[in-house]
């Protein structure tokens, strides 16, 4: 970028020469002392030598367009030539530029700015690692003391007289994540059915095995794929959604004014959600199952020349119920991390635009993190029972 | 160029009109800003100073008029032409808009880095200079925006319109969410840099004490149209709206100081 040449340009060039008559220096500029003409004159200042003048003028009478950059360069020389002792005998610029000087000068010899390093040290590593942990860890202990506080809610909705949960809510949670995520649900399963089903029968073919691609593809669905990507789906979709909505109300002091009504936050912003979202997602993830079923249908049909009663008889003798109730038992599951993260993350936004941003980004990855670790626990607890 | 720098109108409005949806909000502004002076623009909520300043700046394209800024038309300037007017001029928008991921300093040299070929150590000496201009201490140059009050921001954000020197600064709410010191502190300084500089300052502003501090002469938005006057004639106004605005209790109070 900095090669480009500047798109600025002075009408006419600066000039700057040296005169001198005895002991007396002066420092002549003319023409147009203006920003795109400062580096030039920057680097020709430098290389400026006075000798062992005894006074210096510095004389600015021709200077034709002077601004504040250029006028900065001559009080700059000028205090740096008084600054070693030099007498400055004359310093004058056009008339008309007199209240740029005073402006300029009331200011006297400013120091630029100094210039942070960015350093990489060990000791930075290891002191980055350190916060990084302690940050992480308070934020798991700040996310256990969430979950307690909307369990308790939760059943406090339930079961206190004179409180009802808010049901129109619920219902409009439930048409947001639910409704609303069944044609990008429906395609991804459908296509990922279609990829699973192609290279399953790739290499299955090699050994004659091309039949137990439905088998795989069944129990592969149902057991882990259909739920694990319509959860990861709905984290990118309405994990990130409640984050952004509760953060931009948290911006918008929305928060702060339902509190200070005397209304219950959790109740009213968190439960529906997470609630409408425990509901919405175990029908998501059977509709995944039975799309993504449907694409490897299609697949090893043109591809395996398996017709449709073939592959139903070949999917029942693979599955059992209880295949697909292992699967969508994660789904509430699931859908409780991404509505707790989601939330969680929101009432954190602090009052600016930027933290609804990078904390709506945090709350996608740790929801889609959690969901695998808790997957991966699921795995570790089926096969120990033996299911 | 030559020929607009003789010409003693800085900006040049006719006819403008700006409507959104069914909703007209300028119904054929007229207005001339003169060069070197400070022009101040008031009216009630919604009724267009927004759309008007973002109008002559080009972030927002009205429906039929013409806006000439230094004698160019900027309704259909090529992007070129466009480049050469931004230079010339300076937005302070109202929070100072500074790029958050950047120090004040690099937030002041951000124009200069693009548009000119200053060494890095001369730009820091400009940066500290122009923060010096705006009465900034220059250990805020190596803040972020986030770590600034919001007066500090707004003087930053000035510092970095002023990063080339141009000659026409517009201000957008100056005094907004300052306290009445700070807001009169500020005053004082654009009326300096306006001095100093020799700027002409276009200023969309609610505060009628910064109006009467600072201001030349102040255009009033009604009824999607402009009057234009100086404070003294403005009170004289029979238009409800501007006999309200300038004779009000807020309006009192600020004669009175």
């Amino acid at each position: 970028m900095r090669n480009i040449p500047p798109v600025v340009h002075a009408e006419t060039p600066a000039t700057l020469s040296l005169e001198r008559r005895g002991d007396l220096v002066r420092i002549v500029a003319g023409g147009d002392w203006v920003t795109p003409e400062a580096s030039r004159l920057d680097g020709e200042l430098a290389h400026l030598e006075v000798g062992d003048a005894g006074a210096v003028e510095i004389d600015g009478t021709a200077i034709s367009t002077l601004d504040s950059a250029g006028l900065w360069l001559l009080l700059r020389t000028r205090y740096a030539l008084e600054k070693k002792g030099v007498k400055v005998s004359r310093f004058v610029v056009p008339e008309r530029y007199g209240p740029l000087q005073e402006t300029l000068e009331r200011d006297g010899p400013v120091e630029p700015i100094v210039r942070v390093p960015r350093h990489y040290s060990l000791e930075h590593f290891l002191a980055r690692t350190g916060k990084g942990t302690v940050t992480a860890l308070r934020q798991g202990y700040d996310m256990v003391g969430f979950l307690g506080r909307v369990a308790v809610e939760t059943v406090e909705a339930f079961l206190a007289p004179r409180r009802e949960l808010p049901f129109p809510a619920l219902v409009h949670q439930i048409e947001e994540t639910g409704l609303t995520a069944l044609p990008i649900v429906g395609l991804l399963a459908f296509l990922l059915g279609i990829v699973l089903a192609y290279q399953g029968a790739d290499q299955l073919k090699r050994f004659g095995a091309q039949i137990y691609t439905i088998d795989f593809l069944g129990v592969g669905f149902l057991r882990e794929l259909g739920v694990l990507v319509t959860s990861i789906i709905v984290a990118g979709r309405s994990g990130s959604a409640f984050t952004a909505q509760i953060g931009t109300m948290r911006v918008n002091e929305e928060i702060d004014a339902m509190q200070t009504l005397g209304l219950n936050v959790t109740e009213l912003l968190v439960v529906p959600r997470i609630l409408g979202l425990v509901i919405a997602l175990p029908f998501l993830a059977f509709f995944a199952d039975v799309v993504g079923i449907i694409g490897g249908m299609v697949m090893t049909y043109l591809d395996l020349g398996i017709t449709i009663p073939a592959f139903m008889r070949e999917l029942e003798s693979a599955i059992t119920l209880n295949t697909l109730l292992v699967g969508l038992i994660k789904a509430p599951v699931f859908a409780f991390v991404i509505g707790l993260v989601g939330c969680f993350e929101g009432l954190r936004v602090e009052r600016n635009a930027a933290s609804v941003g990078l904390l709506t980004t945090r709350s996608v990855v740790e929801s889609i993190f959690l969901i695998i670790v808790c997957d991966a626990g699921f795995s570790i607890l089926f096969s120990k029972l033996g299911i | 160029m030559a020929d607009a720098r003789k010409d003693d109108i800085a900006i040049r409005i006719r006819g403008l009109v700006n409507a959104f949806g069914d909703r007209t909000i300028h119904n054929g502004v007229d207005l001339d800003v003169r060069r070197g002076e400070v022009m101040g623009l008031v009216g009630g909520s919604g009724a267009g100073k927004s759309v008007l300043l973002r109008s002559i700046i080009g972030l927002n394209k009205p429906k039929a008029g013409s806006i000439r800024v230094f004698g160019q038309e900027t309704a259909n300037i090529d992007a070129e032409d466009m480049r050469g007017l931004q230079l010339r001029w300076g937005v302070l928008f109202q929070d100072g808009a500074l790029f958050s991921s950047q120090t004040v300093a690099e937030n002041i040299q951000v124009p200069l880095r693009r548009w000119t070929n200053m060494p890095h150590a001369l730009m820091d000496e400009i940066a500290a200079v122009k923060l010096a201009l705006v009465g900034l201490p220059k250990d805020v140059g190596r803040l972020f925006p986030s770590e600034l009050s919001g007066g500090m921001r707004k003087r930053a954000g000035l510092a970095r319109a002023l990063a080339l020197d141009p000659e026409l600064l517009f201000l957008d709410e100056p005094t907004s969410g300052l306290d009445p010191i700070g807001a009169a502190l500020f005053d004082q300084l654009v009326k300096d840099l306006q001095k100093g500089l020799g700027l002409t300052v276009f200023m969309v502003t609610h505060d009628i004490d910064s109006l009467k501090a600072t201001t030349d002469r102040i255009a009033v938005l009604v009824g999607g149209k402009i009057k234009v006057g100086t404070f003294d004639t403005l009170i004289r106004d029979p238009d409800p709206w501007i006999h309200e605005y300038f004779s009000g209790v807020r309006g009192r109070a600020a004669l009175g100081a």
